[in-house]
Order: C-alpha cells, then sequence, then structure tokens
C-alpha cells in the first residue's frame, strides 16, 4: 500500500479535478422532527455541498448502482417477431466522495455474488468498473457494530481512502488513477509523526463503538435455534414492511415484471428490488408460500446475511451499519435480534 | 492525466453465450412455437423450436434442467424441460394455466414466438443409473419433468435395468401423456397408473401414489442396493414416497427430487429461490434426498 499526506486545504482542489465526472457523495437532506440533520447520498456539484462530516445516512448509497428499479431490456414488437435490445444503464463513470468503510465493505460483498460466476450479473457489473471510489474514516454511532462484523476497516474496493488527522489527511493510496490524480495536488509522504497521529486517530475511533454483536458460533447457533421462541417474538412485532432490506447497502433480491407499451409495438422488462419480508416473497405456482409467517420471513433474512453467505463465502452478509435498526418501525435491530436468539436458546 | 475518468463499456465489449459472460445474462434464444396439444383442461404441451438452426443444434441440455420462458410484455417464469436430451433444441413444456403468463401463453397459437433461455440448474444423473434398476415417481405435474429422464433411459434401454413408472393423479381427467402410455409399455415400462377420484370408465387402481409404492417394494424384485428413484411432485407427496423407500433400504443419496421455489432470473442473482447458501436454481432444482433433508425448511 502506498501512503500520503495532504494538508485538508487541499482537498477541494482535488474535489475540482474529479469534478468534471458525475460526482456522488454524503449530502444534507433536510431535518427530522427533532431538528436533527438527515443524510444521503446524491449527485454533487459543488464541493461545499459535500458534508464529509455526516454521521451516517438513512438509506445506503445503492441506488446509484443496484436502483430500486431499473430496466433489464427493452423489445420492439412486431407482429409474431420481436427484438431484444439490452443495455446496462451506465454512461460514464461515477465518483464516490466520502463512502464509509462498512459501505465499501458492502460492495465488496455485493461483488462477490453479483460479479461472480456463473451467470455474473453485467447490470451491477458494468456500473462497479466505473466506480472511482474515495473513503472516508467514519465516527462510530450509537447504532454501528461494523467492528463485530470485522467491516470496520476496508482492505480493498476503494481507490484512495482518507483519514482525517487534524489539519491534514492520510491518504492510503490503492488504484493508479488515484495516485495519478493525487499527483495533481501538493502531498507529501509520511513521516513517522503521521503514522503515530494516524494510529492515534484509529485507537481513539475504535474506542468510541457503544455496540457489539456476539458472533461467536454464530452459523452453528442459528442452525441450532432454528425454531427458537425468540423468532416467535420478533416475528410479532415486525411488519413486513419491508424496509430494512430497502436502507441494508447489501440487501439484492429483486423481482422482475414485463409491461407493453400503450402502441403495442414495444415492451420492457424491469427489475425492482424486493425484500425477503415482504408477504409473497416465496409465493408459488398455486398458490402455495413456503414462509407464510412473518416471523418465518424476518428468521430467513437473519438466516440468509448471518448463515447462508457465511457457509458460501466465509463471511457475513451484513457489515453492521446499524440502517435496518435505525429505519424500522418496530425498533427490530440486529444485535438485539442476535442477542436474543443467543439468549432464549436452548 | 485527462480530468475525465476512463470510461469502461462493457455493452461494447464483445458478448460470449457462455454461462461466465456478461452477454449471457439477458440474452434469449428466440423460439417458435411449432405445436401446442391441449392435454388436460389446464395443461397443453408446447413444442418449440429455436430458430436459429445453429443454436438449436448447439442447445443442449440434461434431464430434469428448466429453461425461463419469456412472452415479451408478459412475463418470464421457469419451466422444465419435458422432452429429450437428444432433441436439443426442438423442446416440449409441459404448461398449467395459472395465472398471468401461463395464461397469455394458453392462448398463443403455433407460430408465435417466445423466449428461451437456459437451460439452468442440475440434473437427474441418469448416466450413474446405467446398469441399475429405476424407479420414476411422479405426482400431479410432477410427470413433466420425469418424462425427460424417462426418454433419456428408453433411450438407451439396454443399459439400465428394470424401468417403473409410477404416476398419481386427482382424477382420470387429470392424467397427462395418456396418448403415450402404450409406447411407454412397448419398450419395457412398468407403468402403474392411480387416480385419488375414480370416475365410471375408471378400471386402474385407486388411492395414493404410495400404495402403488408398497405393492411395488413388497416384490420379491425389488432390490434396493441397486436401484435408483427420481420423484417428481408437491412436497407432501415426496415425503412419505421419500420415507417409503429409505425404510425399504433404499439410501438417500439414490434418491431425486425436484424443488420448486420463485424464480425470477434462473442464475442466482435475484435471491428469490434461496435457501440459506443453497440456491434452488444453480444448486437445484435437482437434489437427492440428503442433501435436502439437510436444507432448512426445505420441504
Ligand atoms: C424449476 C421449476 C420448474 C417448473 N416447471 C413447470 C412446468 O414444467 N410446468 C408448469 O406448468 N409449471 C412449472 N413451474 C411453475 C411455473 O414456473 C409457474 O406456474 C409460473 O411461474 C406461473 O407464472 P404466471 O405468470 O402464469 O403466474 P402469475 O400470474 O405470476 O402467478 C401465479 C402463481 O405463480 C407464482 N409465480 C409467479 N412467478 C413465479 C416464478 N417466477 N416462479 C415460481 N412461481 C411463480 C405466483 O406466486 C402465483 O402463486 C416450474 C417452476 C419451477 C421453479
Ligand atoms: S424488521 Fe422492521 S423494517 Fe424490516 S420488515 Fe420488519 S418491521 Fe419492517
Ligand atoms: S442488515 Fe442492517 S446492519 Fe446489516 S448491513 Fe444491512 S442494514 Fe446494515
Ligand atoms: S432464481 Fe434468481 S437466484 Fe435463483
Amino acid at each position: 500500500m502506498i501512503f500520503a499526506t495532504f494538508s485538508k486545504k487541499e482537498l477541494p482542489r482535488l474535489f475540482d479535478l474529479l469534478a468534471p465526472n458525475t460526482v456522488v457523495g454524503p449530502v444534507q437532506k433536510g431535518l427530522d422532527r427533532a431538528g436533527r440533520p438527515l443524510y444521503d447520498f446524491d449527485v454533487i456539484y459543488r464541493f461545499q455541498d459535500l458534508r464529509l462530516d455526516y454521521p451516517t445516512t438513512i438509506h445506503s448509497a445503492k441506488r446509484h448502482f443496484l436502483p430500486h428499479r431499473e430496466s433489464l431490456c427493452t423489445f420492439t414488437l412486431q407482429g409474431n417477431d420481436w427484438e431484444k435490445q439490452v443495455d446496462y444503464n451506465v454512461y460514464k463513470p461515477v465518483v464516490f466522495f466520502g463512502l464509509h468503510a462498512c459501505d465499501i465493505n458492502a460492495l465488496n460483498k455485493l461483488d462477490k455474488v453479483l460479479s461472480s460466476p456463473p451467470y455474473p450479473n453485467p447490470y451491477y457489473t458494468a456500473k462497479r468498473r466505473n466506480m472511482f471510489i474515495i473513503g472516508q474514516g467514519c465516527q462510530p454511532q450509537p447504532q454501528c457494530f461494523c467492528r463485530s462484523m470485522g467491516t470496520d476497516t476496508a482492505l480493498h474496493g476503494f481507490d484512495l481512502f482518507l483519514t482525517d488527522l487534524g489539519d491534514r489527511y492520510f491518504a492510503e493510496i490503492l488504484s493508479a488513477t488515484a495516485y495519478q490524480f493525487l499527483q495533481k495536488i501538493i502531498t507529501r509522504p509520511p513521516t513517522a509523526k503521521d503514522h503515530d497521529r494516524y494510529k492515534e486517530v484509529v485507537t481513539e475511533r475504535n474506542q468510541q463503538f457503544q455496540t457489539t454483536v456476539d458472533t461467536t458460533d454464530l452459523t452453528k447457533l442459528l442452525d441450532l435455534e432454528f425454531e427458537s421462541a425468540a423468532w416467535q417474538q420478533w416475528g410479532d412485532k415486525c411488519l413486513s414492511c419491508g424496509t430494512c432490506a430497502n436502507v441494508c447497502p447489501t440487501c439484492y433480491c429483486y423481482g422482475v415484471e414485463e409491461t407493453v407499451d400503450l402502441d403495442l409495438r414495444g415492451a420492457a422488462k424491469t427489475k425492482y428490488l424486493y425484500s425477503c419480508n415482504l408477504i409473497d416473497f416465496a409465493e408459488v405456482a398455486g398458490g402455495h408460500n413456503f414462509r407464510p409467517q412473518t416471523a418465518t420471513r424476518l428468521k430467513y433474512r437473519y438466516y440468509h446475511k448471518h448463515r447462508g453467505f457465511v457457509e458460501a463465502y466465509e463471511e457475513s452478509l451484513c457489515v453492521g451499519c446499524g440502517r435496518c435498526g435505525e429505519a424500522c418501525l418496530a425498533g427490530i435491530t440486529v444485535p438485539d435480534v442476535l442477542a436474543s436468539v443467543r439468549a432464549l436458546g436452548g | 492525466m485527462a480530468p475525465q475518468l476512463p470510461f469502461i463499456n462493457l455493452l461494447a465489449q464483445p458478448g460470449g453465450r457462455r454461462r461466465q459472460d456478461l452477454g449471457s445474462f439477458e440474452y434469449s434464444y428466440q423460439a417458435e412455437i411449432t405445436n401446442v396439444y391441449p392435454l388436460t383442461k389446464a395443461e397443453k404441451l408446447y413444442q418449440l423450436q429455436l430458430i436459429d438452426p445453429e443454436e438449436r443444434r448447439r442447445f443442449s441440455f440434461l434431464p430434469g434442467q428448466f429453461v425461463m420462458l419469456e412472452l415479451p410484455g408478459i412475463g418470464e417464469a421457469p419451466f422444465s424441460i419435458s422432452s429429450s436430451p437428444l432433441h436439443h433444441g426442438d423442446l416440449e413444456l409441459c404448461i398449467r394455466d395459472v395465472g398471468n403468463l401461463t395464461h397469455f401463453l394458453s392462448r398463443m397459437q403455433r407460430g408465435a414466438r417466445v423466449g428461451i433461455s437456459g437451460p439452468f440448474g442440475t440434473h437427474f444423473p441418469v448416466e450413474n443409473m446405467v446398469g441399475q434398476d429405476v424407479l420414476l415417481i411422479g405426482g400431479g405435474l410432477g410427470i413433466v419433468p420425469l418424462r425427460a429422464p424417462l426418454f433419456a433411459v428408453l433411450e438407451n434401454r439396454s443399459r439400465y435395468g428394470r424401468l417403473d413408472v409410477m404416476y398419481g393423479a386427482k382424477s382420470p381427467a387429470d392424467l397427462l401423456f395418456t396418448y403415450q402410455y402404450d409406447s411407454w409399455r412397448q419398450f419395457d415400462v412398468n407403468l402403474a397408473i392411480t387416480v385419488d377420484r375414480p370416475n365410471r370408465g375408471w378400471r386402474g387402481a385407486t388411492g395414493l401414489i404410495t400404495e402403488l409404492l408398497k405393492e411395488r417394494i413388497a416384490k420379491a424384485d425389488f432390490q434396493p442396493a441397486t436401484s435408483f428413484a427420481i420423484v417428481c411432485g408437491p412436497p407432501v407427496m415426496f415425503r412419505f414416497v421419500c420415507a417409503l423407500l429409505t425404510e425399504a433400504g433404499l439410501p438417500m443419496q439414490k434418491m431425486f427430487v425436484s424443488l420448486e421455489r420463485r424464480m425470477h432470473c434462473g442464475r442466482g442473482k435475484c435471491c428469490r429461490c434461496n435457501i440459506g447458501a443453497t440456491y434452488i436454481c444453480l444448486d437445484g432444482p435437482v437434489f437427492d434426498y440428503w442433501t435436502v433433508m439437510n436444507l432448512k425448511e426445505a420441504i
């Protein structure tokens, strides 16, 4: 890994250098009822709009690479004949400015399912190949438990990662493109003092985590406690609304729908993100539903993230960002659910 | 360096047709409906032919695999291939009219064009059953995916031992492929059929398919050590059937079932068919019974 440091005054210059491209970053979007600012990832045109001090966002940056609705293809129809036109819906590179480690890790996890053979998904892969990612160190929030999930630092999947050392940034440079951009601003190689300060900052940050999840033998536990009463208790609270999947940076399941144009000359095939909490997620022909109860579906979401994905890829699909717990109207959070399954089991 | 980041246009890159190629993801073969045979009130047999001769020749599948059938503007859904693997891109699908897409399809005429992608999923390993007795047990629509391994065995009839087909339907009017029974019997198939609700003219067996199986198991020439079973039908049915077979001494890894799940991609990407780490579309739909027993909430 190549490191550099640069003064905070250089950051707007770096932004301006990248600005001829589409830049997506954290912005403030109004206030909540208690008057606290709300943040989201959006397209940014001016450096001043970028809120690098954002604690977290309500939605992940997902809609910029896994949009809620996305056209898979269109058809031209003519009598019995038809022709299919495929478009991956990406026309330019996108700069992601200021992603936290959890969200970068979320992309790395999605890569494993979506870009891997057999059948890599070209819509996601095309967007992913055209990302330039600048990561940024974060301030752990009360709901964050990424450290328990091993996703509190990003080891790959970005171009540049910045850590705030007070008056300057400590930069980890992962791509040649990032290196070349840094040549255009004033940087210097880090000194021993920078290294010490970096380690101090990281240690301070790591001490701020308030929420932990005990993941010891979690896969075994989930297998053993498949019938635990805890699932029913959480199932009784869950509204089956799917909000958790909507805000989650790693929920990717979808459905497909096709529509015909009014003039009957064209048709479209659209994919829309779904949620395994929604009632008809596993309904098949004949009306049989493999997961008719709310509790079964809620359990399934945990089972896939923390058990199934681990079996397939040796790691959990949850990055511990805490967004689902914050967004859930029923107050269902991952740490609470997993702790209760552990406590109630047996 | 230029202020614009370089753009990598994956769409412009040559798109192959192999499973690992990005271009194969949304590719569908154009196929023509060459014939439609109504089999019962709800089910029709559709004969499809891939239009491009080269694609038709190259299209190859194994018994038990399925395709995604697409009607542009209407929808896309998974269907088991019900024809012989020897016929490549001349496919037969037997489809029940249950909803949006299947109903639209039921009103389509020969000559219409549909999209086909696949084949997807795992298959019934008939290649491993050579030299052994084969039991094909189907309930209801389960006979549809069973036809592919049946044809595969019939085409190499001399390489297999005794071949039993047991088939159960609700009533005589629901029986599928009645016109083929005689020809199957001619090829040394022991065909046994039962219905739940007989009508007046019915002279065959009545009752559950498990009764047919019990009779078969009771016979002296039933040899579990040198038999394989393929069981297709609703989960309640194969649970009972597989329990009987296990009791009779057939090892669980020599019984194969086909699972049904909601599927929106067939390619392990939409996650709709997922059970834990298992994608029914990739790791299945065909599983041996031992694997099914180990899948949480599989049946
Ligand atoms: C591996 C596999 C093989 C199959 N083989 C056959 C076959 O050989 N013959 C046959 O008649 N049917 C088969 N089916 C079932 C077939 O896929 C459904 O009948 C079809 O999807 C219904 O589509 P529809 O648009 O007509 O129904 P819809 O109007 O969409 O809905 C009717 C019902 O079908 C369910 N359904 C909708 N879409 C899907 C989907 N993509 N996957 C599963 N269920 C769905 C709905 O939940 C609803 O209960 C198979 C299913 C699978 C998974
Ligand atoms: S867990 Fe919460 S957010 Fe998720 S479906 Fe249930 S009520 Fe909605
Ligand atoms: S499951 Fe919840 S905590 Fe885990 S990654 Fe998704 S939104 Fe974040
Ligand atoms: S059908 Fe999409 S993942 Fe299996």
